[in-house]
């Protein structure tokens, strides 16, 4: 395979991801502020740090209210991160690996491309939010069951698999980073009603509310959700899920390739690490500290699989 | 331009019954609903939407990527005339062949005073680094798609042999697939000759030309100027049917004396370069050295055995405007025997007599750069005003080397579906050739291009033209 070829596949689906990331930050943003007006601008305000364009944002608007946001969010040209910007590179990106791609996965891909192209046109108003927020999750879920259903799992698989962990590990993180002092065991917000909406905002921007409470009957307290966020074995955006992933499909290449590189070696160990450790170390040596310094090591794993596999050079 | 003169109708005799060729058509379609019909034109646009059949438009920033009409009434041609056709045609390429082997090494046909050799000496498409060279297998164009209009019943001339690197063939494809996808029950019913394996055979043809460096099967790759080409759909279309790599200038590289693509365990060799990146660009070192779209080093690599370009640099030399009028000439010294397709009568701007007929006539005649192409830049006489005709005379009397011009040719027509029925509109076709040391191969039928409004002779899909599924009977 071109190493052209593997990054465009690489960045096609951490452009996917990240389409949807945004949507599900949009959706849990939006749902705050409906049932928590005092709380809204703030929840937003958080959204736009979590996305990763706070700056950007300001420099277009001078306040931060729900409107501006989802479209700031969802369709504007000018934010490289808005759902629009992100569909229509993963799109080129899959354009630039046509070659790669089976017919069914390429089609979803430029029908999702055109479909939300349309959706997006116009300004998005509140009453419409929640049909275009399905369209997005609707048009992204026929992709991936395109990719699920008709490719091969060969190292094109595999490079758009560590895309995507890669990129989602780095979107929990991210919610992890701006959030992590609500999950620190203080006392002063125990049981407070601003901790709920707090936990209950984290849980939805990882579409994992419902989840959470089938997991974790009755006991909704910032340990289990530190701990779900980060160490569940089973919940597909936590961070251990996300390294074990990107471990396996790494693993899947160097088999086919007849040999391992350094990025193996880094995803197996941070994977290992997250397996062997428990959230009370966690919490006790340092939340913050913990999740930033996941962010750096993910980062690092994404630098590594970039020059290993001759994406650019 | 209008269609004044009477025109060949391909479907329909002056009596108004159906031709042979187009009966079980007509049957079929005389017992299909109008409103079912415009439903699946649409559906075809849809689909060719979602496949992303599309072709960019340079210089519009919003709807960049554009779909080619497609029409779904079918241009149908018989059996024999496909045979006399494709003689025709295979004599046309294997000419080139000689020709391009013999003004790249003796220059015989120079030396034989056919052809002015200031036609050659001054020829930007003439390349000196390709003087002496041997083409592995000796094959010059691998792939040629000769541009043929038709005025009558056993009437085709050929208006251009495109044999630098043609595109289109992905649309024959692809249209043929709508078909087989809209009307299954007409290919029951009309046995059409198949075109599908088109890309089995360009992939069997391209490694028939492997260079003597390649041991082992031969590795083949598609050279891209890149995503924002305007025929970037096609080029990935060829690579993936054919299962070749789809390579740009960037992921290559001269190693080891050969040309290498970068892949994710390092540089492999590349045998045959089936290539949609114009001469000038092709290498640096050689050419346009502010290229970013070829290869450094390629022509030494090529030149020293270690790859096939396809087709080879310097073919252009063949396909030039003011080469074309010596066609005849040229398949005659080089096959010993007379064209069997008309060349268009063409009038050398160059040439002092030449030039005042045209000066006088320009409003009957379609005058043409003599490297242009897709067309633009060209005056068509009867369609353009005086204002346009003035213009282009001023251009005509600054350059007249860079102009030939042609009489109006009464294209043949076809029929397309409108809201008002079955209307005729003139077009052309492209058959696709494919050459290799094995043999000349064309494909049955090929792209058929047609001008959507009425009266119009441009069939260019730049300039408003549509395509057509185009059917050889198997008879």
């Amino acid at each position: 395979m071109l190493g052209k070829t593997a990054g465009g596949l690489f960045w096609m689906q951490r452009y996917m991801e990240r389409s949807e990331n945004i949507a599900r930050l949009v959706d849990a943003g939006f749902r705050i502020a409906l049932t928590r007006s005092e709380a809204a601008e703030d929840e937003w305000a958080s959204v736009l740090t979590t996305a990763g364009v706070r700056q950007a944002y300001a420099q277009r608007y001078d306040k931060v209210d729900g409107s501006s946001v989802i479209n700031f969010l969802l369709r504007d040209k000018t934010n490289p991160s808005s759902v629009m910007s992100v569909i229509e590179a993963a799109r080129n990106n899959a354009r630039l690996v046509r070659t790669a791609l089976t017919r069914e996965v390429w089609e979803a891909t430029n029908e999702c491309w055109m479909t939300l192209k349309e959706a997006l046109r116009t300004q998005i108003s509140d009453n419409e939010l929640p049909d275009v927020l399905s369209l997005i999750r609707q048009q992204s879920a026929q992709v991936r069951g395109a990719q699920s259903g008709t490719m091969m799992r060969n190292d094109i698989y595999f490079f758009a698999q560590l895309g995507t962990f890669v990129e989602r590990a780095d979107s929990t993180a991210r919610i992890l980073d701006v959030k992590y002092y609500v999950l620190l065991p203080s006392l002063s917000y125990v049981g407070s009603s601003l901790d709920n909406v707090q936990w209950e905002t984290i849980l939805r921007s990882v579409s994992a509310y419902r989840a959470f409470r089938w997991l974790n009957p009755g006991e909704t307290n910032p340990r289990n959700i530190a701990q779900f966020m980060i160490l569940d074995q089973v919940m597909p955006r936590s961070l251990s899920f996300c390294a074990s992933r990107m471990a396996s499909a790494l693993e899947a290449i160097a088999r086919e390739y007849g040999g391992a590189g350094d990025s193996l070696h880094q995803a197996a160990g941070l994977s290992q690490e997250l397996a062997n450790t428990n959230i009370d170390m966690i919490v006790d040596n340092g939340l913050h500290q913990f999740i930033q310094d996941f962010i750096k090591r993910n980062n690092s794993i994404s630098a590594q699989i970039e020059q290993e596999f001759r994406f650019y050079h | 331009m209008t269609g004044d003169k009477p025109h060949f109708d391909e479907m329909l005799l002056p009596d108004g019954s159906v031709r042979a060729p187009y009966s079980e058509f007509c049957e079929w379609y005389g017992a299909q609903d109008a409103s079912r019909l415009r439903t699946k034109a649409r559906d075809a646009e849809n689909f060719f939407r979602r496949t992303g059949i599309t072709f960019a438009v340079y210089g519009e920033e919003e709807a960049s990527e554009r779909l080619i009409p497609f029409d779904i009434v079918p241009r149908i041609i018989s059996g024999r005339e496909w045979a006399r056709l494709s003689r025709g045609i295979e004599q046309r390429v294997r000419a080139i062949n000689a020709f391009l082997h013999d003004i790249y090494h003796r220059q015989e046909i120079l030396r034989a005073g056919r052809i002015p050799v200031e036609l050659i000496a001054r020829n930007e498409a003439f390349l000196p680094q390709m003087i002496g060279m041997d083409p592995p297998g000796g094959i010059y164009t691998h792939i040629i798609g000769v541009d043929i209009v038709r005025t009558g019943p056993d009437q085709f001339y050929v208006l251009e042999d495109n044999a630098r690197t043609p595109s289109g063939v992905s649309y024959m494809l692809e249209n043929r697939e709508t078909m087989l996808h809209m009307f299954p029950e007409l290919f029951r019913k009309v046995r059409v000759r198949e075109v599908s394996d088109y890309p089995r055979k360009l992939r069997r043809s391209l490694a028939a030309s492997a260079p003597r460096a390649c041991n082992g099967p031969p590795e083949i790759a598609v050279l891209t100027p890149g995503i924002h080409n305007s025929a970037y759909f096609e080029h990935s279309f060829l690579a993936d049917q054919m299962g070749a790599e789809l390579v740009e200038g960037h992921d290559l590289r001269v190693v080891d004396g050969r040309v290498a693509m970068r892949t994710t365990q390092g540089y492999r060799a590349i045998d045959v370069l089936y290539r949609r990146v114009d001469d000038d660009f092709l290498d640096p070192l050689t050419f346009r050295p502010d290229s970013a779209l070829g290869v450094p080093g390629i022509m030494d690599v090529y030149r020293a055995g270690g790859i096939t370009i396809a087709n080879a640099p310097g073919t252009g030399i063949s396909d030039d405007k003011a080469i074309y009028s010596y066609m005849p000439e040229i398949v005659e010294f080089y096959t010993g025997e007379k064209a069997i397709l008309e060349n268009v009568p063409t009038w050398r701007c160059s040439e002092a007599d030449s030039l005042a007929y045209v000066m006088e006539h320009l409003h009957e005649l379609v005058v043409k750069e003599v490297h242009g192409s897709g067309g633009y830049g060209m005056l068509v006489g009867p369609a353009a005003s005086r204002k346009e005709i003035a213009a282009f005379r001023q251009k005509l009397k600054a350059r007249p080397g860079n102009y030939i011009a042609q009489p109006t040719l009464s294209l043949s027509t076809v029929p397309i579906m409108t809201r008002q029925g079955l209307a005729p509109r003139h077009v052309d076709l492209r058959p696709f050739v494919l050459v290799s040391p094995n043999g000349i191969d064309i494909t049955p039928g090929g792209l058929t291009r047609v001008a959507l409004k009425k009266g119009s002779l441009v069939v260019n899909s730049s300039q408003g033209g549509g395509t057509k599924d185009s059917w050889v009977l198997d008879e």
